[in-house]
């Protein structure tokens, strides 16, 4: 298929496995860790660590949309959709992460509640248009990639005078958790957690451009490669890593040209910025509170906020007690570190959200990587 | 038996009423003017509620399926010939020749009969090709609401060859693991057709019967360890299946499984892995690695089986894992699949 052979071509990946292994300095570890969990997920299907020397090793971070999301706002969700017989819309993977009672969105849509699967934005515009009678509420989830469609399906249904419809907005942002994590004691103090690099996001960063990360490349001393999804742009990326990390470098380079720019998408950020707001501080899953990591629907577009409409937004549940997930998320430990992993914990009956999702760390692990250890 | 009614059934304007399943003469006009009539054969026609043949001795199989689909029409089949080719397969996946298909219907109050007959007439042509008669049936019907329209349950019974034993528990390391052709067309035909999910493709569902098929891999190679169609959960659960009955690992090599473009097309769009969506036409064989090349060209000599290919290996693993070697150089795990297959959101 073209445009996507060219990226997963073996003969070039020999070429930069080859490379790689001439330039890494044996005498050292390299700890890459990859933020998105699309990079998680390109690592464990195509299999790339086999073709890394032993010495650099993956650590996957937190940048997977249904595992950062705390239980609490699960629940807030089900509660409304209960409490008002109302139209709840959410993308995929969602439908399976557990909320702080276990309870799923799959489960109360099986006990009859009104939980719909959408591919995209325009099809909860649909669902709100033929059901005028209903509240619609949209469940927004999602770094940078998601947030835009989020924006225009509210500018649109405000457009159209569409009174049934709203959006309980959950929508995060990357450079903010990046630099909570370089400010982690894990990082900082205590060094139990040493990353030497970055893999830079790819859909997120053709949205908000590769100048965010220019402050905390220079800031933490840390090189960061922005890599496309394919595992050649890994390859590459990783290369590119090495290199810098070699030479002493901390910048931010671009692999991902092919998509990403300096500026981004002006015209999205543009859309999202008259929507939306930063919020102070952010609940997220094993992060724990990230002042002005998350964005809320302004207030001059309050009739489309499910928070207001709804009373919402304060619902906090514990984590759940021997689940590492906050700690797997972090990238202080494995998987398979974990008591639950594999044991009570699997995707049949995922305990933690990192189990749910196929671009969450367990759940890799579990599917792709398992027979490795 | 042919029995007459004062006003012949309305199947262009009419619906399918609670009487239909009445046991009355309504229902009895509905099996007559469209169930009879299409599905015609010498068994079903005696209008008994069993059918009585005779077999010579041997080996018998029996296998049974529940047909539910939305949408009940799609690109390349629908339900009432998925529900024959469904059957068929599940009796022709032990070696043997199917002799005959039962028929239960359920059937939700205020279907369209021109849809039902649709779906009969499909039926009818699905079992007159394959050769294998629907010999008895039943029908309900259901109120508004309690159904999706039609559901179809087949019953299939078979004849094994003598001297043939297939069964997913007898797979054996260094065993070859064929595949009949491409994979994933019937589950990607679906999805296009879905209300939700509209996109255009011109990929066909691979919905077929395939015990010609069958018949002559087992003529030309008795000794073949398993046969097994992958539907639900794609290949990769029909091969976790046959580890773990067979208490084997497998390695597949991901450049030799043949794919239509389109296919891949579709599932890097959705974020889905061809591996595991649903065929209804395919089916996965294990054999002795000495038999395999023959047992190839007998699958590319016929129209089911012209892009059959060997994939991987049966290997020693007690864990029962199935591990594919990628097209880039690295390996991977492919495991179950877990609940349904979510597409990935970013």
């Amino acid at each position: 298929m073209k445009y996507i052979d060219e990226f997963r071509q073996q003969d070039l990946a020999q070429t930069l496995e080859a490379a790689i292994k001439r330039e890494v300095d044996p005498a050292r570890q390299y700890q890459l860790m990859e933020f998105c969990g699309g990079h998680t997920h390109a690592i464990f299907r195509y299999g790339i660590q086999d073709l890394m020397p032993g010495n650099i090793s993956f650590v996957h971070g937190p940048g997977c949309p249904v595992c950062v999301l705390p239980s609490g706002r699960i629940s807030d969700a089900i509660g409304i959709t209960l409490k008002h017989d109302l139209i709840l819309c959410t993308y995929g993977d969602l439908l399976r992460v557990p909320a702080g009672n276990r309870k799923t969105l799959q489960r109360v849509k099986a006990e009859g509640a009104d939980v719909r699967m959408v591919y995209s934005t325009q099809d909860v515009l649909g669902i709100a248009r033929e059901n005028p009678d209903r509240e619609v509420v949209f469940f927004a989830i999602g770094f940078e990639t998601t947030t835009p469609p989020t924006a225009v399906a509210i500018k649109q249904a405000q457009a159209e005078g569409l009174k049934n419809f709203s959006v309980f907005c959950n929508h995060v942002l990357t450079p903010a958790a990046i630099q909570n994590i370089l400010e982690s004691p894990e990082v900082r103090e205590i060094g139990t957690l040493c990353i030497d690099g970055f893999f830079g996001p790819s859909h997120v960063s053709s949205v908000i451009g590769s100048r965010p990360y220019e402050f905390f490349a220079e800031e933490y001393q840390k090189p960061v490669v922005i890599a496309g999804f394919e595992p050649l742009d890994m390859m590459q990326s990783a290369l590119m890593l090495v290199r810098q990390i070699n030479e002493g470098r901390h910048e931010v380079e671009n692999e991902y040209t092919r998509v990403v720019s300096r500026e981004g998408n002006s015209k999205a950020q543009g859309m999202v910025a008259e929507v939306m707001e930063l919020r102070r501080t952010f609940e997220w899953r094993g992060l724990g509170e990230v002042p002005y990591s998350a964005l809320k629907i302004k207030q001059s577009y309050a009739e489309f906020d499910a928070e207001k409409r709804f009373e919402l937004g304060d619902t906090r549940t514990p984590d759940i007690p021997g689940c590492e997930c906050p700690n797997i998320l972090r990238g202080v430990k494995k998987p398979t570190d974990c008591k639950l992993f594999g044991t009570l914990c699997t995707p049949d009956n995922p305990i933690g959200s990192c189990m749910v999702s196929s671009e969450g760390a367990c759940a890799a692990y579990w599917s792709y990587g398992r027979f490795r250890n | 038996m042919k029995q007459r009614f004062p006003q012949r059934l309305n199947i262009r304007d009419g619906l399918v009423e609670m009487g239909h399943g009445s046991g009355g003469r309504t229902m009895a006009q509905l099996i007559n003017e469209l169930f009879f009539k299409h599905l015609d054969n010498e068994l079903l026609g005696q209008g008994n509620d069993q059918a009585a043949f005779d077999v010579v001795g041997g080996r018998m199989v029996m296998s049974t399926d529940g047909h539910v689909i939305s949408p009940l029409f799609f690109p390349g089949g629908d339900i009432g010939s998925l529900s024959v080719h469904g059957t068929i397969n599940d009796v022709a996946m032990s070696g043997a020749q199917p002799l005959s298909l039962a028929a239960g219907f359920i059937l939700e109050e205020g279907f369209p009969l021109v849809d039902l007959e649709r779906i009969v007439i499909s039926m009818a042509e699905a079992a007159s090709l394959a050769g294998v008669p629907v010999s008895t049936g039943d029908t309900k019907v259901v109120e508004r609401g309690n159904g999706d329209g039609v559901f179809i349950t087949t019953t299939g019974i078979g004849m094994v060859p003598p001297g043939i034993n297939i069964s997913g528990h007898l797979a054996q390391p260094g065993d070859a693991i064929l595949i009949s052709g491409t994979l994933g067309d019937h589950g990607v035909a679906i999805m296009s057709s879905r209300e939700n999910l509209e996109f255009e493709t011109r990929i066909m569902s691979d919905s077929a019967a395939l015990h010609g098929l069958v018949s002559d891999m087992v003529r030309s190679v008795p000794a073949i360890h398993c046969l097994r169609d992958p539907t639900r959960g794609g290949l990769a659960t029909t091969l976790n299946e046959l580890a773990s009955q067979s208490g084997v690992g497998m390695s597949i090599y991901e450049d030799s499984i043949p794919f239509n473009d389109e296919v891949v097309a579709a599932c890097e769009l959705l974020g889905l892995d061809p591996l595991y969506i649903a065929n209804e036409g395919k089916l996965v064989c294990i054999c002795p690695s000495g038999d395999a090349q023959r047992l190839l060209e007998v699958m590319r000599a016929h129209p089911l089986g012209r892009q059959a290919a060997e994939i991987g290996r049966v290997i020693d693993d007690p864990l029962g894992f199935v591990t594919m070697e990628t097209r880039f150089g690295g390996s991977r795990m492919v495991d179950w699949l877990a609940g349904e297959q979510l597409p990935r959101i970013c």
